[in-house]
Formats: structure tokens, C-alpha cells, sequence
């Protein structure tokens, strides 16, 4: 049995290089290798979308991916948005419309939106809450967080 | 959890993998999205001696049309597949149903190949490759074989593939000219499997339905086709009274089983109200003088 990858990924722009583990979860080599905590685990098999990030630009749970996978490949995390000093449009918007309370879902929840505006219209508040039904905020503060989405699409910027 | 070890090789072409399939003698799995299997790695449900991961064989994942045909290869994504100008030209029914598939970052990575394959009683892929008579394409180290949609699913999450063969691609034959067709479906969150759906479709020549197609999921152990409403539609025209007949016949055929989600009764009358909007929107947009879908 082969007990190690030699894999390659850029992440946030950088590449790293690495041996891992086939079994490595990206979430896992994200935030354990790499120190890259933005990124959060909640339950490790695809439902509650707090460890969303972009892989070559399209939205993946990194739960749900091997570390290997990304070999060669682009990922970008939560960090790559912005800085406390610097956030972009949408962490403004999530600023200013209080979408976080605990803050656990954030990572994810930003990260799908990301996605969404870039690809779909979200021309109504259903069309955002079906875009973010898999993303799951215990603290139950959807509200917000829609609103946030829909001050974003309404000044009309690509993401 | 975290999955336990195994081995893993990337597949650079379909010969390479089937022969790490065959190698592995049923021991292997394949790693296409990795939208179920990977949950059921996470939870030790699976112990596979070896990954064989197709993400990187070239050419595996494209959307053609032949003159009676559309072909879709197996790594298709589900977000490539509701986004397609041909899939939504040739059948519109298929860009509806797998719009509610997951949510956007499981249809980024899933692949319709590894859908049908996983067979979820619940899942709307199946549904529709059973639907639109789909015809899928096997590859082996032995050659290879086609199978009928409709012969390929054997039961929940079971499917007439040994472990040593791969799904390559579905043929979906283009539907007749004048055909309607309807999908719908209960769930309790958008993105979630369906409690239960239905789709349909209704070639008609001068306001009569020459073919009907219903087909159904979540409401027994595989998607299935209810032939006896079908046949019942057939050579009429569609109103209030042929409807209820449908549905009688559909809420017959079905044997739908009590889970967390949902008892077996509320399935059976689900899918009796899900065919009759299923067909209603099918015989609407089939009609010439109604062509607005």
C-alpha cells in the first residue's frame, strides 16, 4: 500500500507542496497542514457546508474531497476574500447586515455565496435561501445572511 | 469521521482504470464526484482495498448530439448538465429535475455516472434516465456492454454493475416532435433527496397522446415507470377524469415503504398528486397552440 502522495496545490495563490496520505481530507490538509483555520469542519460528510471552499473557482465541499484531488489543482479558502483590514464586497455586506452571530458557518456560508452570485441571477430572496440550503447556521440567523446576499446582488458586481 | 486507508490510483484513461478494477478483483471503488461515496468513506460504511479515481480521464465528461441521440459521458458534472444549451434544447425535463439535485457545491463535483451508479432510491438521475429510456454504455477488462435504463436498477443502491466495470456513458434516443413534459417533486428542504417525484412525458398527434411516459422516485427501492397509467393515456385526450384514472393506477403500481421521513400512505399519495401535476404540465406544454412551457 502506497502510504504517500506527493501532491502540489495552489492554494490562495501560493502553492504548496506535500506528501500525504490518500485518505487525507482536503478540509484536513487545509487547516492541519497548511494552518489555514478559516475553513471550518462541522460534520464531515457533506451536509452542513461550513467547509465550502472554491476548487479552480466552482463552490466544493473540501469534506468530501481528498487532499490528493487537488493536486495541481486551484483552491481558494475563506482567507483568500479578504482581511480583517481589508474585507471584500460581501464580507462588508455580512458586516453590515450582522449575517454572523457564532460565526461557525461564516467560512461556508460566504464561500457558496461567492459562487452563487457568480452564477446564477438570484433574482428573489427564494432563489438565495434555495441557493443556501445547504449551508446549515445553528444560530438560525438565515435571515440576515439573505439579506446580506441580496444587498450584494443589487449593486451588481461580479464576485 | 475520518476515512480509513486505502490505496488510490488516478485512472489517465478508461483502460487503466477497469484494469485496476480488475485487478483489485470487486475490492475497488470508484471515485468520480465523490458526493456519496465520500460521506460513506467518512462514516466507515465502505472499507475499499483501493480508490480508482476517474477525475482526470480526459474525455469522460461531454455532452454530444448524434442525429437521434444526445450522449452524455459519465463524469458529467450536474451543474455541466443543467447548464447545457443542448441538454436544455432536446430535454428540458432532464435541466428541471437535475436543478434539484443537492445544492450547488455537490452538483459542482457530482457526475451523472456516479448518480446512477450509487442508485439512491430517492435520487432524481435514475428517475430520469429510467424516464427518457436511457441506454448506458459499460466498459470492463472483458469489453464492453450496453444496458437498458430500465434493466439497471435492481434495487436500493444496487445496480447491475459487477465491481469491476465502469460506466462510461448514457444515451438518451431525442424525444418525438409535439412532446409535453412535467416534473415535480416534495421535499422537505430544497436539495434534499425527495420524500417523493414524479415526471412525465406526453407525445400527442391532434390533441391525443400517442406515447406516455411516467416515471417515479422515492416511492420504492428503484425509480420505476408506471406502464399501466401510461397505457391507459394512450390514444386519449387528457382531462380531469383520464387523470384520476392515472393516478389510481400509479398509487396501485407503487409499493412505497414507511421511513423517518415519511409514512408509506403520505408517499403513495404524494405520488398520485405528483403525477397528476407531472401530467397537467406535460399535455400543457406538448399542446402546439400552447407551446409556452
Amino acid at each position: 500500500m502506497k502510504k504517500t502522495c506527493e501532491i502540489a496545490v495552489t492554494v490562495n495563490g501560493a502553492v504548496y507542496e506535500a506528501a500525504v496520505e490518500p485518505r487525507l481530507l482536503l478540509a484536513d490538509f487545509l487547516r492541519h497542514t497548511l494552518g489555514l483555520t478559516g475553513t471550518h469542519v462541522g460534520c464531515e460528510h457533506g451536509v452542513c457546508g461550513a467547509c465550502t471552499v472554491l476548487v479552480d473557482g466552482d463552490s466544493a465541499r473540501s469534506c468530501l474531497m481528498l487532499a490528493v484531488q487537488a493536486d495541481g489543482r486551484s483552491v481558494e479558502t475563506v482567507e483568500s476574500l479578504g482581511s480583517i483590514g481589508q474585507m471584500n464586497e460581501l464580507q462588508e455586506s455580512f458586516h453590515a447586515h450582522h449575517a454572523l452571530q457564532c460565526g461557525f458557518c461564516t467560512p461556508g456560508m460566504l464561500m457558496t455565496a461567492t459562487d452563487l452570485l457568480r452564477k446564477y441571477p438570484l433574482a428573489t430572496d427564494d432563489d438565495i435561501r434555495k441557493g443556501l440550503s445547504g449551508n446549515l447556521c445553528r444560530c438560525t440567523g438565515y435571515e440576515h445572511i439573505v439579506k446580506a446576499i441580496r444587498a450584494v446582488v443589487k449593486t451588481g458586481k461580479k464576485q | 469521521m475520518k476515512p480509513p486507508e486505502f490505496d488510490y490510483i488516478v485512472a489517465t484513461d478508461c483502460d487503466t482504470a477497469v484494469a485496476a478494477l480488475a485487478r483489485a478483483g470487486g475490492e475497488a471503488k470508484i471515485l468520480a464526484g465523490g458526493q456519496s461515496l465520500m460521506p460513506m468513506l467518512n462514516f466507515r460504511l465502505l472499507h475499499p482495498s483501493i480508490l480508482v479515481d476517474i477525475n482526470r480521464i480526459p474525455g469522460l465528461g461531454f455532452i454530444d448530439e448524434t442525429r437521434d441521440s444526445i450522449r452524455i459521458g459519465a463524469l458529467t458534472r450536474h451543474f455541466q448538465l443543467e447548464t447545457a444549451s443542448l441538454i436544455a434544447r432536446h430535454f428540458p425535463v432532464l435541466s428541471c429535475a437535475v436543478a434539484h439535485v443537492g445544492h450547488l457545491a455537490i452538483r459542482n463535483r457530482g457526475t451523472i455516472g456516479g448518480s446512477l451508479s450509487h442508485a439512491d432510491p430517492a435520487a432524481e438521475l435514475p428517475m430520469m434516465a429510467v424516464l427518457l429510456d436511457a441506454t448506458l454504455r459499460i466498459v470492463s477488462a472483458a469489453g464492453s456492454r450496453t444496458v437498458a435504463a430500465r434493466d439497471f436498477f435492481l434495487d436500493a443502491m444496487t445496480v447491475d454493475l459487477n465491481g469491476t466495470e465502469l460506466l462510461t456513458e448514457i444515451v438518451l434516443p431525442k424525444l418525438p416532435a409535439q412532446t409535453g413534459w412535467g416534473f415535480d417533486e416534495i421535499v422537505r428542504r430544497h436539495g434534499d433527496f425527495a420524500l417523493a417525484a414524479a415526471a412525465a412525458t406526453l407525445t400527442l398527434s391532434a390533441n391525443e397522446i400517442v406515447q406516455a411516459r411516467i416515471a417515479l422516485t422515492g416511492v420504492g427501492p428503484t425509480p420505476l415507470r408506471a406502464a399501466d397509467a401510461e397505457s391507459l393515456l394512450v390514444g386519449r385526450g387528457f382531462d380531469e377524469n383520464l387523470c384520476r384514472r392515472a393516478i389510481a393506477a400509479v398509487r396501485e403500481a407503487i409499493s412505497p415503504e414507511t421511513d423517518l421521513h415519511a409514512s408509506a400512505d403520505l408517499r403513495r399519495h404524494l405520488a398520485g398528486v405528483l403525477t397528476s401535476r407531472a401530467l397537467t404540465a406535460a399535455w400543457r406544454r406538448g399542446r402546439p397552440d400552447k407551446s409556452a412551457a
